[in-house]
């Protein structure tokens, strides 16, 4: 295997609550890697820790609030991103490991042409002049597909659709073409019709520029289509990581397999003739409070006593592929004749 | 059997605005409801399906005339809905009510459960007192909510317990139809699945009947009837759901279907991209307010010239397309 571009080890970001009601361990003992050239989906919902876990890999952090705890790595390139000097992480970020959000309109400043704000990432960090930054920033919006770029490279943000604004965005984040692209909920805030045109944009960009993409985002769908393996986080965990087809056609924690199960989908009839759309009791146990043991178990249709008294570590599920390919935090891996809902 | 809901030539053009402190040139009408009929029988869900700006919303609150509509007949329970005075209006919506998407901004974060849904009980003058606690303790368990729940604020409630709230407050006045605006749009998928089985359970103990508007045409698959895309202001097709996923007859509806991301990645679809934004609905082209975007290889002249009518082309499928007959 070759050297991985990413290596995240242990990484726990912490937030000291507001109401003094004890510590948010928003991230907490998160591990992967990324690959060159390869898309990582991280899929799960709100609060489970993928966008912090993004926001941590950038340094941007807010602190305090937050904090990265001692022992946490994050390994670019082979270099402890935690421990650099301000300066040097400059260097990294938005150079390097680029990164686009989900809104593409508070993402971007009113006041600066797109022109200039694409431009601004080539000036700093690759000491272009005004006038070769400035064609270089026409050449971003041709790359990725706005027409008539030498007219809109003068337009202010306003000027633009969402789905325009969000090309702007994945140009100023190439425009020093990035080994590292995190893209979180880049399609989340369009309308279908825009993201099948986003989600074509960045596949394209991915293959011709050879860069490794994260892909942090809510909807399987999405990362179905676009992502080479999938770690699927809840409460602050990875709970699954397993290349995209093995996690699809063999998803092993109960909580992969009931999120599967609750996509309304088009592809299959509607569950209405069965009876009931399939769904997951209960809700997201708070930041503040993960529960004991397995932090799903209080949601989970298989857990007995050792899930509510041992949190299960990350366990390998076999599989084709070498050890460690799909990796589960379930006990079930242990005991797999438990694998029948209660009643 | 006689619809419960019944739209006839709807229409809703918002006057466009004045540049430059009312100095300038107005600006263009927005047509953002164009002339849009439909039908939703008793205990039915018509799913209203588009992308923002379509004006499915705004379709949504003229009908309740939450806005003022411009053109059209609404009759809902037998009643003319236009056509009525502030008084009998008022009685009128207890019979129709409506649920907001944001579950953040839609409930008053002043008040608690108990005061939100008490307060529909007392505008309506349907119960007070012992009665309306006994009342809201048994609405609150309906949508799967403990009683004790009343006494929470809205920020105490997670995204999935607020929409059930909204649902709640929408039942208090026992009405008969409900418009749900994008009612799971912003719930996780695995609360998403929940709420949707919860108004599946109302509909059928209560015998509601719903216009269910949402973007997502998966969600939609799983809870409506009949659906109706629209597009600029118009609806473009309308059919029984089966039909309508099992063989859409509209470009439009064809591109939407498949650009929704499907969880499985041995999926193999030909996905259609639709290339461009949907133009303003202040300047729409003419002719086939599509045939810009239009990826039918038959498109010509004549989509960019004479607006095509919504007719129907299959047994209960009506499509608005000169090409309806040869789908993509």
């Amino acid at each position: 295997m070759t050297e991985p571009l990413l290596r995240v080890r242990d990484l726990k970001t912490y937030f000291v609550t507001e109401q003094g009601s004890g510590t948010a361990r928003a991230v907490d003992g998160v591990s992967f890697e990324v690959q060159p050239g390869e898309t990582l989906g991280i899929v799960g919902e709100s609060g489970c820790g993928k966008t912090v876990t993004s926001l941590s890999i950038l340094r941007l952090i807010p602190e305090p609030p937050g904090h990265i705890r001692p022992g946490s790595v994050i390994e670019f390139e082979g270099r402890n991103l935690l421990t650099l000097e301000p300066r040097e992480l400059r260097a990294i970020r938005g150079n390097q490991i680029a990164m686009i959000f989900q809104e593409p309109m508070t993402s971007l400043n009113p006041v600066f042409t797109v022109g200039d704000q694409i431009a601004e990432a080539a000036i700093v960090h690759q000491g272009l002049s005004r006038r070769v930054a400035r064609t270089r920033a026409i050449d971003m919006l041709r790359l990725v597909g706005i027409a008539d770029p030498e007219e809109r490279v003068d337009h202010y943000p306003h000027q633009m659709s969402g789905g325009m604004r969000q090309r702007v965005m994945i140009g100023m984040a190439l425009v020093c073409h990035p080994k590292l692209l995190i893209a979180d909920e880049p399609t989340t805030a369009l309308d279908v019709t825009i993201q099948a045109q986003i989600l074509e944009l960045l596949d394209r960009l991915q293959a011709e520029l050879g860069m490794a993409v994260m892909l942090i985002t809510h909807d399987l769908g999405v990362v179905a289509g676009s992502a080479d393996r999938v770690a699927v986080m809840y409460a602050g965990q990875v709970v699954e990581q397993a290349p995209t087809a093995a996690l699809f056609a063999r998803p092993l924690h109960p909580y992969t397999e009931g999120l599967l199960a609750s996509v309304p989908r088009l592809d299959a009839p509607p569950a209405r003739e069965h009876g009931r759309l399939h769904s997951i009791p209960g809700q997201v146990p708070a930041a503040t409070a993960w529960p004991d043991g397995c932090r799903f178990h209080p949601r989970c249709p298989y857990a007995w006593e050792r899930c509510r008294a041992e949190m299960p570590p990350l366990l390998d599920a076999g599989g084709e592929g070498e050890p460690g390919t799909h990796t589960v935090r379930c006990w079930l891996l242990t005991e797999p004749r438990r694998r029948t809902p209660h009643p | 059997m006689p619809a419960l809901v019944d739209v006839q030539g709807l229409v809703k053009h918002f006057p466009g605005e004045r540049a430059l402190l009312g100095l300038g040139r107005p600006r263009a009408v927005v047509r953002a409801v164009d002339d849009v009929s439909f039908a939703i029988a008793p205990g039915e869900t018509l799913g209203l399906v588009g992308e923002s700006g379509c004006g499915k919303s705004t379709v949504g609150r003229a009908i309740l005339r939450l806005i003022e509509p411009d053109a059209g007949r609404v009759t809902i329970d037998g009643q003319d809905v236009v056509a009525l005075g502030a008084r009998p209006l008022r009685a009128l919506r207890r019979r129709m009510q409506i649920v907001f998407q944001d579950p953040y901004g839609s409930l008053n974060p002043r008040m608690t459960v108990r005061q939100m849904l008490a307060e529909p009980l007392a505008i309506h003058r349907i119960a007070s007192g012992a009665d309306a606690q006994r009342r809201i303790a048994a609405l609150l368990e309906e949508v799967g909510l403990d009683p004790s729940f009343a006494q929470s604020y809205a920020h105490e409630l997670s995204g999935g317990q607020r929409q059930r709230v909204g649902i709640a407050r929408a039942l208090s006045v026992e009405p008969h139809f409900l418009v749900l605006d994008e009612p799971v749009s912003a719930l996780d998928v695995s609360i998403q699945a929940q709420v949707l089985n919860l108004l599946a359970e109302l509909q059928r103990g209560r015998r509601l009947t719903y216009l269910f508007i949402a973007h997502d045409l998966a969600v939609v698959r799983h809870i409506a009837d009949h659906v109706a895309v629209m597009y600029l202001g118009k609806i473009v097709e309308r059919a029984p759901a089966p039909a309508l996923y099992a063989g859409p007859r509209h470009p439009y509806t064809t591109s939407l279907l498949s650009a929704v991301p499907v969880p499985d990645p041995k999926a193999q679809r030909q996905r259609i991209v639709l290339a461009g934004d949907v133009p303003s609905p202040a300047h729409p082209p003419p002719g086939c307010p599509f045939h810009p975007r239009c990826p039918h290889p038959k498109k010509d002249a004549r989509c960019r010239t004479e607006p095509p009518a919504l007719r129907e082309v299959a047994p209960g499928q009506l499509a608005a397309c000169h090409f309806a007959e040869q789908p993509l």
